[in-house]
């Protein structure tokens, strides 16, 4: 029986490993680094049946059994793409309104401009 | 007695010599000189055969499109008959949404032809998802390692989206926190597995993005008479400007190489406080100025990609720079990309600003943005890091503490490198791995006078100079 805390062998599961304690890690690491363990996290196939915290083998996408405590089951991802900053808003409307206002002035004969729209660029005829 | 890390590390020349397929040591010459040229054509590829491998990967040919509404905005703050032509190369258009699709189908048609089962890679970034797509469309078994999360398991959205491509292409990502035993792990599984080691700096890799330097020269040519002035590489390990450079070099064209990273300057890559407050993954100088000034630093025993050979300028730009030309690029050209090839995009604007109208500028390079990467989702995940985001003068950039977005496009203003300090840098470095007490032979000097594109005699004062203390 499969829930959110108990999968079944097969599911496609999450499993928590510890790489390296503290005093195993390599030497020179920033002070806030080397104070905590190289902690791993790996996805597969469960190989039996736990509940969450349990250790627990998996069977990896390369093949490979992996032995870890068991972390998610049905692991997903929920990032995002934010929201709109405010701090950007803007950006778009004031940009546009100024190379309007440059086009304007260039049609005026003061200076050429990569491309007025309407009329033919560099590239016609191809 | 010796911990796991210690056994595995000492085992390292043994398990690489295997993993890399091929033999470096052909190459060496001396504790600082080795047969670079040598070394980069030992695979036996053309550029040729290059671009027939990947036109078969479904890799390059992306489209090279002029950016006239970003050349108008330039132009309307420029001096008189300044702001250059801006172009970008929308490398995004790959399988896997980055050039590094060109790296990823150069190491995997190679373990394909040596009979490897399967490819590691150790990466946070773009090049997993290329080296996933690939040996998934090969067939092989592949496996990324990558450094996710910080202590709290809290993972920098860019990272965490760039798992999720892994896994969506069939990879097994090992997920870490933060450390540079990422590649001790990655040793031991190549040890474990028998594949091949996919380095990012492999001579197949950084080969593979020479047809981007060819393909942009040629179609400039078309589109405008001539290859461009200039071309901007976002620049963080160095296969960026190297295989670009060499691409066009090869095709004849004599362009100027700047480079651009985001100046994270005061943030450690190694810290586990540090790791969620950079924003920006790569493309930035913390990996930009180490890969410059030592390119040995790398997973392999001589790094292909030797970036101070052929860099002409180094610019770096603030993180609110960056972020407002990424949204000035989908507001005005339609183009929702980045953040890695908008670091590019901002030393554009401020470089075609100084450069007379009939310059070129080609930003050489795209990426996918979406969940995760999008520069929105960037700057709100900055804000619960505790980083302060506002709009103000881009030199008040504190990266780790303040972004600031610029209020107006005239203040984009990338800042200029001295390169002379980098070389200088490259130079006591070479020393330094040399070991103590090497005198450096004429041959020494002659190679990193070609590593730094300085002269023997430039490397000669340099050494007495560092000799001199």
């Amino acid at each position: 029986m499969t829930d959110e805390f108990r999968c079944s062998p097969g599911d496609w599961v999450e499993v928590e490993y510890v790489l390296l304690e503290p005093a195993e890690r390599a030497a020179g690491l920033p002070e806030d680094t080397a104070a905590q363990p190289l902690r791993a996290w790996v996805k597969g196939f469960a190989r039996a049946a736990g509940m969450i915290g349990d250790a627990i083998e998996v069977e990896t996408m390369s093949g490979r059994v992996v032995g870890g405590h068991l972390s998610a089951i049905s692991p997903g991802y929920t990032h995002t793409f934010g929201t709109p900053p405010t701090e950007l808003a803007a950006i778009g409307r004031e940009l546009r309104a100024r190379i309007a206002e440059y086009r304007a002035d260039a049609m005026d004969g003061e200076f050429v401009p990569s491309h007025v729209p309407g009329v033919a660029g560099p590239e016609a005829g191809e | 007695m010796a911990t796991r890390y210690e056994t595995v590390m000492a085992r390292k020349g043994e398990i690489m010599k295997r993993a890399l397929g091929m033999d470096y040591a052909e190459f060496e010459r001396s504790p600082i000189a080795f047969d670079y040229e040598g070394m980069m054509s030992a695979h036996g590829y053309t550029l040729e055969r290059i671009r027939g491998i990947q036109r078969s990967a479904g890799v390059g040919g992306t489209p090279l499109l002029e950016l006239r509404n970003i050349t108008d905005l330039v132009r309307s703050y420029a001096e008189p008959g300044y702001g250059a032509r801006i172009f970008v190369k929308d490398e995004a258009a790959n399988m896997a949404g980055s050039f590094k699709d060109r790296r990823a189908s150069m190491s995997i048609h190679v373990a394909g032809e040596k009979g490897f089962a399967g490819v590691i890679a150790a990466t946070s970034g773009n090049y997993g998802a290329a080296v996933a797509s690939q040996a998934a469309r090969a067939g092989l078994k592949c496996i990324i390692c990558q450094e996710t999360f910080d202590s709290r398991h809290v993972g920098q959205p860019e990272i965490v989206e760039k798992s999720r491509l892994c896994e969506a292409f069939g990879a097994e990502v090992v997920q870490m926190t933060v450390g540079p035993e990422l590649f001790f792990h990655m040793l031991e599984l190549l040890d474990a597995t028998g594949y091949l080691s996919a380095s990012l700096y492999s001579p197949f890799g950084v080969s593979g993005i020479e047809s981007l330097g060819a393909e942009l020269a040629e179609e400039m040519t078309a589109l405008t008479g001539a290859p461009p002035t200039h071309v901007v590489c976002t620049h963080a390990g160095g296969g960026n400007t190297t295989g670009t450079a060499r691409g066009l070099k090869r095709v004849g064209a004599r362009t100027e190489i700047v480079s651009a990273s985001v100046d994270l300057s005061g943030l450690h890559m190694a810290s586990d406080t540090d790791f969620n407050r950079k924003s920006f993954t790569t493309g930035h100088t913390g990996f930009g100025v180490p890969f410059a000034t030592w390119p040995d630093r790398a997973d392999v025993p001589r790094n292909a990609a030797r970036s101070l050979r052929y860099m002409d300028r180094y610019l770096t730009v603030s993180q609110g720079e960056v972020f407002y030309v990424t949204e000035a690029l989908c507001k005005l050209e339609g183009l929702e990309r980045g953040p890695s090839g908008n670091t590019a995009m901002a030393a554009a604007m401020s470089l075609a600003r100084e450069l007379p109208s009939d310059a070129t500028v080609v930003v050489q390079e795209t990426e996918y943005t979406g969940a995760g990467k999008h520069h929105w989702s960037q700057l709100a995940f900055a804000r619960t890091q505790g980083v302060e985001v506002r709009c103000g003068d881009p030199a008040e950039n504190v990266p780790g503490k303040a972004i600031v977005i610029p209020e107006r496009p005239e203040q984009i203003r990338a800042q200029e490198a001295d390169l002379g300090k980098l070389h200088r840098s490259y130079v006591r470095n070479a020393l330094k791995h040399a070991g103590e007490g090497y005198q450096p032979t004429p041959e020494d000097l002659v190679f990193m006078a070609e590593d730094t594109n300085t002269s023997p005699a430039t490397i000669e004062e340099m050494v007495a100079g560092l000799r001199a203390g």
